[in-house]
């Protein structure tokens, strides 16, 4: 039996004639990739752009080579230093930045806005665009502002209008359009007021009590960034207490959010690309199975079971290829897109550009998951019998599928180490990758069990009384070579995906919803000075706004805990996860009573009888300081020292619209200290609500006014971009679910073919084909699409519990109207890939099955 | 050439036990023209499929070419077709989706054999079909169709050939061609033709002739063709 052996081009030649007249249908099967790899394609190019464009910008979007920031003025040794750098050739550019009332005398109209007060050289790197564009030294050549368009459009105000900001008026010379670090999408948070230093004392706005914050960046002398000096710097700074940062410490940061994000995005991806693979295994099921007359064909002319699978696995791989690059090309039509709806939100300015790296990635997994689920069913063909050449019912099940067949154990093991390395790519730990793996499993396991559970009953309870189109389309469901698993498996897998991406949507938005219908006001009113307290009253009651809440604020910083200084708290290795909280200003406030979004969670409300001076602590804040009921906290109120004793600790429900605090103090502790208040009012109506800010900042222009009605827009326009994100998933997961659902049905559509067609040959009419066909595909679209949605609900509390840290509330009418049009979709597309029995005629459509 | 000894082939279908074949045994040597004939259901398949490796005998030996192939794997017993048999079908069982010319040369292809085009092409010519190379099974007639079955078939020169009715499917003066055809190759090349039928006029062109009845072998004679022996 010795001879010439093929070489793998003979094979490959062998294959590639073969597949002359099935590689479209093969591509279409393997095309059920195409969507995962579009996915993956879109995200990591992106991801690369923006890391690439970080990478660029990275001194502009930092605004310095060192930038140093704190909530309180810098000592006077600080500035010293500073004033020193200026003198040795380093850049230092300062920004003031505070929240204040704009107010447009001519219409009245007034805005919450963040205005930032900076010095002649500011920005140190990249450039400010302004529409008309002026150069940025007019700020700093009288009371002259640069603002954004959003501000004019709300205050009513034009470019060359006078703007009220705090005490003094301010010439609008131009709006802004793009500033070094930030993206557009802060224009509607809060819309920015630019204006020169020299001018910022004069808005009588950086008074006590006011929130200021203030950044120095600095610009390194030379091209090459002067590391070892700036190093040194930033050591000094922060042996201050200072936050400084470098550009490179900044970049690495932001390096890694943007991995997290492009990782967690990118497991939509994975998941698409794993239903792709279960797409690509029922489709290559049915190729497999009108193979059988050729490979036994082969066989008998001395083909072997590996040369069978190597001709077979060859064709497969070229149209996983060609199904990996449609993705690829699709996903970088996306990735070009991308930054038409989410660039708003990035505070750099991504220019697309191809990202092989990416584009290669994305591929080689497509092929790696076709290949990986295509060998599943193409491992059979090995096992055909050359007798079926001989004759065709020489072995009554062609496809031989044993479970102890070496290959098929180690296709399986190949599928289970596939779904972990492509779950590892997407997750930092290994614990994430277990948890994602298993839930996959979980899911999968679920699904085939439901499929079986529907064949078990559908064989127990089909009746001989019932109409015989109804039993014929039930006993369906469990008859050799059924399409039961394949179809409920991957309508199931794709309902479960866009049924949990929509409960997370509605969960999210219906959050910010809860927050408007259980807040008690609509506008906050902050920074009211001790002697404005009775004046603000008195205009707020004079327009007939309710005023709910008069909450007094103290601001204070930890100076002590339990005896030890915070100083060398901060310097405790074991504490360094509570170095924020130890560092942080903290308003806080005094009362003797809970407030409505507060709960005692351990100790005892405040006693007035206990001699000691006793705070309630918010409970995440006691963590981070390590602290607990019967602990000592010493604060320091600007300048006096108070001893305090933890007395409880409560939770808080911060997403309610009031005044809400880390630490609230029994009033005798408190009473005496320098303090501003906080409003709460309810306006009842936006014109009342107008009318009392505009009184308010006209006599009071230090106090600042925080609407909800505009955070409600403000919020409603992010999500409204934010939506255009989620609906593109959305509708990117129904779009991938029709492709594997037509590869499930065309598994078994040659039985359905012949089938129907014998009916017909025995007299079946097409009304009672068509009524037959609808009986199976109707059960099986009721129980893929309630698997689905049932498991969707395991699927949206998992992503609230574990990435957004909230409870899931069902929304079961939604998801049942997917369900619905989930079960729509597979009868349509059942009856679509069996339309040939209708239109065929009985010994035209004999002859073609 | 080809032992049969005590070949039995039973199955197995639920609480039936069905004997197919029993204790077949016969010796064909080199270069003859064998019939195997006997009505639908007698075993004549069956038989066929064991003696070209296709199956295994539940008890019994094939020595082929002197191989005992009974205890080789399917995909040794694969290479040994490759090697050494040739088929005709009364299907024709050519590959729908390749040429007349392709069709031919995939034997010679799963052989690694070298100008495997050319002798494709040769054999073609040889049936008559040299015109015809580029066209798939579909856009030939049955003749047409068996006539590239026989080129395929004795491509890889076998010293076995095996023939299943090959003339089932075609009408009588077609038959005839495809016969006299089959009788021409194998007197060129010299190799050993089983041809299972149930044709007798066909059988008679044999040069022996055995006869099955429900599995067992009746008769095994001198037949009066003239299948030549080289």
């Amino acid at each position: 039996m010795s001879g010439p052996r093929p070489t793998f081009l003979r094979l490959a030649r062998v294959s590639w004639w073969e597949s002359r007249t099935t590689r479209r249908k093969l591509a279409l099967y393997m095309s059920a990739i195409s969507l995962g790899v579009m996915a993956l394609v879109a995200i990591d190019s992106y991801a690369a752009n923006v890391q690439r464009t970080v990478r660029e910008q990275s001194r502009a979007l930092l605004g310095g080579d060192l930038s140093v920031s704190s909530n309180r003025a810098f000592s006077a040794k600080t500035d010293s230093l500073f004033d020193s750098l200026a003198a040795q050739g380093f850049g230092v550019a300062r920004v003031t930045g505070f929240a204040s009332m704009a107010l447009s005398p001519r219409s009245g109209g007034t805005r919450f806005s963040a205005v930032r007060a900076v010095t002649p050289n500011w920005p140190l790197y990249g450039e400010v665009t302004t529409h008309p564009p002026v150069p940025l030294d007019t700020l700093h050549k009288g009371r002259v502002a640069l603002v954004d368009t959003t501000l004019l459009v709300a205050i009513n105000a034009n470019i060359g209008d006078s703007i009220q900001i705090g005490y003094t008026h301010f010439i609008v010379a131009a709006t802004l359009g793009k500033v070094p670090g930030e993206p557009d999408i802060a224009a509607a948070i809060g819309p920015r007021v630019i204006i020169g230093t020299e001018s910022a004392a004069a808005t009588g706005l950086l008074v006590f009590g006011a929130r200021v914050d203030h950044d120095v960046y600095v610009k390194a002398r030379t091209a090459t960034g002067d590391g070892p000096a700036l190093q040194k710097i930033q050591q000094r700074l922060r042996d201050q207490q200072l936050r400084a940062r470098t550009v490179a410490q900044s970049e690495s940061r932001m390096s890694e959010s943007i991995n997290e994000l492009s990782s967690f995005l990118g497991i939509v991806g994975i998941v698409a690309l794993l239903l792709g693979g279960i797409g690509v295994a029922s489709g290559v099921h049915a190729w497999v199975v009108r193979k059988i007359d050729i490979v036994a064909v082969l066989r008998c002319l001395g083909a072997t079971g590996p040369q069978v699978l190597l001709m077979y696995s060859a064709q497969a791989a070229l149209m996983g290829l060609a199904g990996a690059a449609l993705g690829a090309v699709l996903g970088v039509g996306v990735q070009f897109l991308l930054p038409r709806t989410i660039g708003g939100f990035m505070p750099v300015d991504v220019r697309p550009q191809l990202e092989w790296l990416a584009i290669a990635k994305g591929m080689a997994l497509g092929l790696w998951i076709a290949l990986a689920f295509a060998l599943h069913p193409l491992i059979t063909l090995r096992r055909v019998s050359p007798l079926q050449a001989l004759r065709r019912d020489a072995d009554p099940v062609p496809i031989r599928r044993g479970w102890r067949d070496p290959y098929r154990v180690a296709v399986n093991l190949l599928l289970v180490g596939t779904v972990l390395a492509v779950a590892g790519t997407r997750s930092e730990t290994w614990t994430d990758t277990f948890g994602v793996s298993a839930g996959i499993a979980a899911v999968l396991g679920v699904l085939i069990a439901s499929a079986s559970a529907l064949s078990w009953v559908a064989r127990r309870t089909l009746r001989a009384g019932w109409p015989y189109v109804m039993r014929q389309g039930v006993a369906n469901l469990y008859r050799p070579a059924n399409q039961t698993r394949a179809v409920v498996l991957s309508l199931g897998f794709g309902s479960f995906l866009l049924s949990t991406l929509y409960l997370v949507q509605s969960n999210l938005l219906g959050d910010l919803r809860r927050i408007s219908a259980e807040s008690r006001g609509n506008l906050i009113l902050f920074d009211v000075q001790a002697d404005q307290v009775s004046g603000v009253d008195s205009i707020v009651r004079a327009s007939a706004t309710q005023l709910i809440q008069r909450t007094p604020i103290v601001t204070m910083r930890v100076s002590a805990i339990n005896g030890r200084d915070v100083n060398a708290l901060q310097n405790d290795s074991t504490l360094r996860e509570s170095r924020w909280a130890l560092r942080r200003e903290y308003r806080s406030t005094y009362r003797d009573t809970l407030a409505p979004a507060e709960s005692l969670e351990t100790g005892a409300w405040f006693n007035a009888n206990d001699q000691r001076s006793e705070v309630s602590l918010e409970h995440e804040i006691a963590q981070e300081l390590r602290v607990k009921p019967g602990d000592n906290v010493t604060w320091d109120v600007q300048g006096v020292r108070i001893e305090t004793t933890v007395t409880s600790i409560r939770g808080v429900n911060w997403s309610r619209f009031e005044p809400n605090f880390f630490a609230v103090f029994e009033p005798s502790a408190l009473a005496r200290a320098p303090q501003t208040y906080v409003f709460l009012a309810n306006s009842g109506d936006e014109r009342r609500g107008a009318v009392m800010q505009r009184d308010v900042v006209r006599r009071y222009p230090n106090v600042a006014i925080v609407d909800l009605t505009l955070i409600r827009q403000t919020v409603g326009e992010i999500t409204r971009r934010a939506t255009v994100a989620i609906r593109f998933l959305a509708i990117f997961s129904l779009a991938m679910g029709i492709p594997v659902l037509f590869s499930a049905v065309a598994a078994t559509r040659r039985e359905r073919l012949r089938e129907g067609v014998l009916l017909k040959t025995l007299g079946a009419t097409r009304r009672q084909i068509g009524r037959i066909m609808f009986a199976e595909y109707a059960l099986l679209g009721l129980l893929g699409s309630l698997t689905g949605m049932l498991l969707s609900f395991g699927g949206a509390w998992a992503v609230m519990k574990f990435v957004f840290e909230r409870e899931m509330t069902p929304a079961y009418i939604p998801a049942l109207v997917l369900a619905g049009v989930t079960l729509l979709l597979t009868v349509t597309i059942g009856f679509l890939s069996g339309r040939e029995v209708f239109r065929e005629t009985a010994m035209a459509a004999l002859r073609e099955a | 050439m080809l032992i049969a000894r005590n070949l039995t082939k039973e199955f197995d279908s639920g609480a039936h036990h069905l004997t197919v074949l029993r204790d077949v045994t016969f010796e064909i040597p080199q270069g003859e023209f064998i019939a195997v004939v006997g009505p639908s259901g007698s075993g004549k398949t069956t038989l066929l499929g064991l003696l070209a490796g296709l199956d295994t005998p539940t008890r019994g030996q094939v020595i082929l070419d002197g191989t005992d192939i009974t205890n080789l794997t399917e995909d040794a017993r694969a290479k040994l077709r490759g090697e050494k048999v040739g088929f005709v079908f009364q299907t024709f069982q050519l590959i729908p989706t390749l040429t007349a010319l392709e069709n031919v040369q995939v034997p010679l292809e799963l052989r690694g054999e070298r100008n495997a085009e050319a002798r494709a092409r040769e054999l073609l010519g040889r049936v008559g079909l040299a015109d015809r190379v580029e066209h798939l099974p579909m856009q030939l007639s049955g003749g047409e169709q068996q006539r590239v079955a026989l080129a395929r078939a004795f491509a890889n020169r076998p010293r076995i050939l095996f023939a299943d009715e090959p003339t089932g499917n075609l009408d009588g003066t077609t038959g005839e061609r495809i016969v006299a055809l089959l009788e021409e190759l194998n007197s060129e090349s010299g190799s050993t033709i089983v041809l299972v039928t149930h044709d007798v006029s066909l059988a008679e062109r044999a040069r022996r002739l055995i006869r099955l009845r429900d599995g067992v072998v009746v008769e095994d004679r001198r037949a009066s063709g003239n299948g030549s022996t080289p």
